[in-house]
């Protein structure tokens, strides 16, 4: 049993060397800012977030492409939040009100359906996500093949998570230790961040999404400083290899690519591709790694990098708001701005 | 259902049919793909983007006693 009143104690009280611990999950910087976990630390522990929204990583080469493909009538399926990235010089979500067909969805399965009542139609998914959703993605292209389905095609931007982390480290990025992702780490399994906390001596916490869980992972985090180790606080769903069907269905479809990260730039082999025998599914995804500003005083990158917090951009608050993003930290709801601006920081 | 990514939610498996499943989620009942992880009606999942993801695990085999000992040894 976790004694979460000695964990509260401890972290409320720490006056040790200051920590900046970072999380690389949307649901993390969702949960944390809503929680309020960050008033329950000492002034010496710092929370920042990383690159952990998918939708906020994927560079606006990528939106640019869907638009080209709606406004030659394919119908473009996607999760919700991505309609308002802003690519180049418009979003999905312009261009629907402008009556491109752009279709929102729960699951990626749900496009099988559409598929099958409008032959017609090609349907393009918007297949972003990192190793939490790929394989659903690998489950939906078994389907197709199953089903003999040809009017469906994925536009790849999907992303794996240790390349980044290990870019971050090797980048000066502020930070002490990883809140390592909970959802990906199901997938992945906890030993796949063993490398990189051994060669960086970086500790890693991996953690659920309720306020306990949280605070116990930020609180091996902090007493393991200056450790390479992977401590496992969620084992109700993460196992130290993770879940083995869903790596195999992956790696039969996709295979590793360099991706271009929002901010960032391209990182080598930190993607997934269709694997060339599949192409056939694939919409034109590998060329898209250009990333323009819609503006330029936009600090999305920095932000993205843990170098800044949201309100040290000049236009948080000011210009980007939720309902008028000007980068895609403000875009989802797990961006790091938009959940520092919905919780109230100014 | 939220139609944002990343979410997970836990729910119950109430039944079974072939690669579908029916799952509970707090009295909310949703159809879910069960390719990834051999599942049973009764057992608790995971479910992300309209696919199980994994089970959960019972209290008491996911069991932090040992890790909690061990982090007392760090302080």
């Amino acid at each position: 049993m976790i004694d979460i009143k000695k964990v509260k104690d401890f972290l409320g009280h720490y006056d040790g060397p200051d920590m900046n611990i970072m999380e690389v999950c949307g649901s993390h910087t969702a949960a944390i800012t809503k929680l309020g976990i960050q008033s329950l630390l000492s002034p010496h522990i710092h929370l920042i977030s990383g690159p952990g929204c998918p939708v906020c990583v994927t560079p606006s080469a990528y939106v640019d492409k869907l638009l080209q493909l709606a406004e030659a009538g394919r119908c473009i399926v996607t999760f919700g939040d991505l309609i308002r990235v802003p690519g180049s010089a418009s979003s999905l979500s312009i261009e629907k009100g402008k009556g491109a067909r752009v279709e929102m969805v729960y699951s990626p399965m749900d496009i099988i359906k559409m598929a099958k009542s409008e032959p017609e139609t090609e349907f393009i998914f918007a297949a972003v996500g990192f190793e939490t959703t790929t394989p659903v993605y690998a489950l939906l292209l078994e389907q197709l093949m199953t089903e003999h389905i040809k009017n469906v095609k994925l536009l790849t931007a999907l992303k794996t998570m240790p390349p980044v982390i290990a870019y971050l480290c090797a980048h000066d990025a502020p930070v002490d230790g990883f809140l390592a992702p909970g959802h990906v780490s199901v997938v992945t399994g906890s030993d796949i961040f063993i490398p990189i906390a051994e060669k960086y001596n970086m500790p890693f916490g991996v953690a659920g999404f309720s306020g306990e869980e949280i605070l116990t992972a930020i609180c091996g985090i902090v007493k393991s400083k200056g450790f390479g180790r992977v401590m496992n606080f969620y084992p109700s769903v993460v196992s130290a290899k993770g879940n083995i069907k869903a790596q195999k269905i992956v790696e039969k479809y996709f295979t590793t690519v360099d991706a271009a990260w929002r901010g960032i730039g391209v990182i080598t082999a930190s993607g997934l591709g269709l694997r060339e025998v599949f192409a056939a599914y694939d919409a034109g995804s590998m060329p898209l790694v250009e990333d323009k500003k819609s503006n330029q005083s936009c600090k999305c990158d920095k932000v993205l990098m843990g170098k800044i917090s949201p309100p040290a951009c000049p236009l948080y608050a000011k210009m980007c708001t939720p309902l008028n993003p000007q980068g895609a930290c403000m875009v989802s709801s797990e961006g790091s701005c938009y959940a520092y601006y919905s919780s109230g920081k100014k | 259902m939220e139609k944002i990514m990343c979410v997970a939610l836990p729910g119950k498996v109430i039944k079974m049919n072939d690669k579908e499943a029916l799952v509970d989620f707090n009295g909310n009942r949703v159809t879910a793909r069960a390719g990834l992880v051999d599942v049973k009606p009764g057992d608790y999942c995971l479910v992300h983007a309209g696919c199980i993801l994994q089970k959960v695990l019972p209290d008491e085999a996911a069991d932090l006693t040992e890790l909690m000992k061990e982090m007392e040894a760090f302080s």
